[in-house]
């Protein structure tokens, strides 16, 4: 494309303590085109766009922002909000508790005086609302919408504000595959009139779906810029950029062996959620074998975090009812403790909410829920902590200055390490993981993987929630699908095809 | 990847120095003290010097309990009327002629029953603290009064009155006893928060409860003992406070619950939990005192005492929150 770019950012370096997060990037983006920036975990996607809306003021960093060819200098969101700038985080940034419209006015409200217009207030939220096709009620609470209505709600304020520019952080990562075409189309719809669109992901086949343009970005440094257009851009293109060596598979092979002994069994399953009033899980059953991979594929929303959450020592106070067995043994698990005791442990699909503690260091949360094996007579010893946290830090590479670095200064793929960490340092039985790839790069998956097959190979049993049906059918020896809280089929490898499953998961 | 540039961006030295808000408090403690001796020139003399020791001493081993409780995110507001009841259990058994050695374990335990039961009430039972405690406060003052019928207990025996008045010959040193027990009890609680699994569960139930918990750790198990341990710990300083001034009275230690509070937040303990440590718990009950003591000496009255601890809250408080923008730089 020729048209003179919108945004043009020139030898930015950004610094942290430890870190060199951006390394003289230079970065270009074209009037009205949709602009992917992939890269590793921890590449500095998301540092960059943090610079370019003003999170990180200027003078924080070095180099210089162009917009329409003018040198900006943001002292902090709201400038660059001025300048026509939104961006929508990793993380969403929505209030659970306010009413959809409420949200999309937030800090921008239609006032008269000092009194807020409700009634032009709803108004104009249900035309931002058409704009981004997203069909609720303005004044319904943002806690009861999924997950992607809330980004689509994102949208819909950004879009209040009249942007140029629109930032998009991982926008896709907990979306559904509905979800993640709705929006795709979505941005082509904005793009057509007339708003440019930077998007960070880390599903490559979105990217080849939707980018006029690429940018990779590796160590901090811009590697290329590659035009869709004329044909550069492709899966292994990507990959070899983004990761510096071809990745010709990308899920590592294993022998699907004999499986062993039941490690787990649930019959009969159900369970009532007293918060939402209404039954979960009805009539689960489930098993699964020492050395086995067992898939749990359905939708976003299905039960499949629900059937774990319940097994896993039922933390948010479901009513269950049924039959569980651990190795042979009936149980009954009063809280994780019990599960965790049994050698069971979960890896939460949230990492914020109900995972990592950010505001703690890398090594405290990898240990956190083993602390007994670090310690003696209940004193911690600090040593063993330190070379623990270093040993899976090695095994997971996870990219961090030292394992003293606080959590929420990582990146979000290495957060999600970190957290995989701690649940492979309780050395279970059986690992339950919820979405375990959510918001990981290509190269690190691939680790992920490798790491699950030498795990399974030592007799470990591992349970994988995921929403990516080419994971799941990658990976796993046996599959069950999931849907509106039942168990709707299970396969083995062999005969489970993408359209067999998706049929079970939809119906 | 980002590379490790460690030598070429390693914070400056400031940054290292005011990342610990315990620093700052530190150079507060010996501005206002330097200050104090050129304005009163007695401020350093060796009494003077024992007579804050002493009294920071009580107030002190009480503070560490209530600073578990803030770092845990709860709040205790009962430790002052625990405080009084201590000393006055232990009193009361005292003169009916139990010997001190069973009369002063009874009344710590008091103090830990207390804590026990405001720890089930918040732990078990999910009540707020702030409500929990603050009825355990009218219900323990409530029990004193009715315990000593109003009246203070005095002739205390001199074994019990050693506890709080003796001097004790360390090395070269004459030091107060209460000091001793301090330094002795502020090592212990340390090392509890900074290297024990209990510890560290501590700091981080005030930093995020929920990923605790799916952990697999119990937390309504860990409030139970901290409220504890704040019980226990109150009821020590309130023992050794009643044997310093020689008489236990219902009244005792009235308001102390929020100087204690406040001693904490000064030291650096954060209100939200999760941040704190027992150096900064003491050093903030001295900077309490020697402001009390150097408005005393300046021959201020006692009400101006109140204004002033009030004001170095706030600017403690701000200093803070300044640091920490700085730093999240
Ligand atoms: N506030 C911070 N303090 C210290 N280091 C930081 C901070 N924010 C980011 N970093 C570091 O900067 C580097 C780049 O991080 P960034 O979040 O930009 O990565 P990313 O490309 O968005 O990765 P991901 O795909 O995992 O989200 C990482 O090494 C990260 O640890
Ligand atoms: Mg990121």
């Amino acid at each position: 494309m020729n048209t003179p770019p919108i945004l043009e950012m020139r030898g930015i370096t950004k610094e942290f303590p430890g870190v060199k997060a951006l390394d003289n990037v230079s970065f270009r983006v074209a009037q009205g085109e949709i602009h992917c920036l992939v890269g590793e975990n921890g590449a500095g996607k998301s540092t960059l766009m943090k610079v370019l809306s003003g999170v990180y003021p200027h003078g924080t960093y070095s180099g210089d922002i162009l917009l329409n060819g003018q040198v900006q200098s943001y002292r902090g969101i709201r400038d660059s909000e001025h300048a026509g700038i939104a961006i929508i985080y990793q993380e969403l940034a929505l209030i659970p508790e306010l009413t959809v419209y409420e949200n999309i006015f937030l800090g921008n409200e239609i006032r008269n005086g000092p009194i807020v217009n409700w009634n032009e207030t709803i108004k104009r939220a249900g035309e931002m609302l058409a704009k981004v096709r997203l069909k609720v009620n303005p004044a319904a609470k943002i806690k009861d919408l999924g997950v992607g209505k809330q980004q689509l709600v994102e949208i819909a304020k950004a879009l209040s504000r009249n942007i140029k520019l629109l930032i998009l952080d991982e926008p896709t990562a907990a979306l559904n595959e509905d979800d993640s075409a709705n929006l795709l189309d979505l941005l082509r719809g904005l793009r057509d009139q007339g708003v440019t669109c930077i998007m960070i992901s880390h599903k490559l086949k979105e990217v080849l779906a939707i980018a006029d343009t690429v940018t990779v970005l590796r160590d901090g440094q811009t590697i290329c810029t590659l035009d869709a257009h004329k044909g550069e851009v492709s899966e292994g293109a990507l990959i070899k950029h983004m990761v510096g060596r071809e990745i010709d598979n990308i899920y590592p092979q294993r022998e699907h062996k004999q499986p062993g002994d039941v490690v787990l069994e649930v019959r009969g399953w159900n369970a009532y959620d007293p918060a939402l009033g209404r039954e979960i899980l009805h009539n689960v059953s489930m098993n699964v074998r020492r050395g086995e991979i067992v898939g749990v594929a359905g939708l976003m929303g299905s039960g499949r975090t629900e059937l774990a959450l319940s097994i896993f020592g039922n933390p948010l106070g479901y009513q269950v009812k049924g039959e569980l067995r651990v190795k042979g043994e009936q149980r009954s698990f009063r809280d994780p403790e019990a599960a965790i005791k049994a050698g069971v442990a979960y890896v939460t699909e949230d990492r914020k909410g109900n995972g990592l503690i950010l505001i703690q260091d890398v090594k405290e949360n990898i240990t956190l829920a083993n602390l007994q094996a670090i310690a003696k007579n209940s004193m911690i010893d600090g040593n063993a902590e330190i070379k623990v946290a270093n040993e899976y830090r090695t095994s997971l590479n996870i990219k961090t200055p030292t394992v003293e670095q606080r959590v929420s200064n990582l990146s979000g793929g290495n957060q999600q390490k970190v957290c995989l960490g701690k649940w492979l340092f309780v050395k279970p039985d059986l690992l339950i993981l919820d979405e375990p790839t959510r918001g990981i790069d290509v190269g690190a998956k691939y680790e992920i993987y490798t790491l699950m097959n030498r795990l399974v190979e030592q007799g470990m049993s591992i349970i994988m929630i995921s929403s990516e049906l080419p994971e799941v059918l990658g990976m796993s020896d046996r599959v069950y699908i999931v849907s509106s809280g039942r168990i709707t089929g299970e396969l083995p490898i062999a005969e489970a095809t993408p359209e067999k499953v998706m049929h079970l998961a939809t119906n | 990847m980002a590379r490790d540039v460690a030598t070429s961006t390693s914070p400056p030295r400031w940054r290292l120095l005011v990342a610990r808000q315990e620093l700052v408090i530190l150079a507060l403690l010996l501005l206002v003290s330097a200050g104090l001796s050129l304005l009163t020139g007695n401020f350093f003399a060796a009494t003077n010097l024992l007579n804050l020791a002493r009294n920071v001493s009580w107030f002190a081993v009480a503070a560490f309990g209530v600073g578990m409780v803030i770092l845990i995110g709860g709040i205790d507001l009962s430790s002052g009327a625990v405080m009084a009841l201590a000393g006055l259990a232990s009193a009361l058994l005292l003169q009916l002629g139990l010997p001190i050695w069973l009369a002063v374990p009874v009344g710590l335990l008091s103090g830990a029953l207390v804590g026990l039961c405001n720890g089930v009430l918040v732990g078990m039972f999910n009540t707020p603290p702030f409500i929990v405690t603050l009825g355990m406060m009218g219900v323990v003052r409530g029990m004193t009064f009715s315990l000593s019928a109003g009246r203070p207990v005095r002739d205390l025996p001199p074994a019990f009155r050693a506890l709080g008045q003796d001097d004790v010959w360390v090395g070269p040193l004459l030091v107060p006893l209460p000091l001793l027990t301090m330094v002795g009890v502020a090592l212990l609680v340390s090392l509890l928060l900074r290297s024990t699994v209990l510890g560290r569960y501590i700091y981080t139930l005030g930093r995020d409860e929920r990923a605790l918990q799916v952990a697999g750790v119990r937390t309504e198990r860990i409030k139970v003992v901290v409220y504890t341990f704040s019980g226990l710990l109150a009821a020590c300083g309130g023992i050794i406070m009643t044997s310093w001034l020689g008489v236990a009275a219902p009244t005792a230690a009235a308001d102390y619950e929020l100087d204690i509070i406040a001693a904490a937040v000064i030291g650096g303990t954060s209100l939200f939990g999760g941040e704190g440590s027992v150096f900064g718990v003491v050093l903030g009950a001295l900077l309490m005192q020697v402001v009390r003591t150097g408005m005393v000496l300046l021959g201020f009255p006692t009400y101006l005492q109140v204004g002033a601890i009030g004001m170095m809250i706030m600017l403690v408080v701000l200093i803070d929150n300044f640091r920490r923008r700085r730093l999240s730089r």
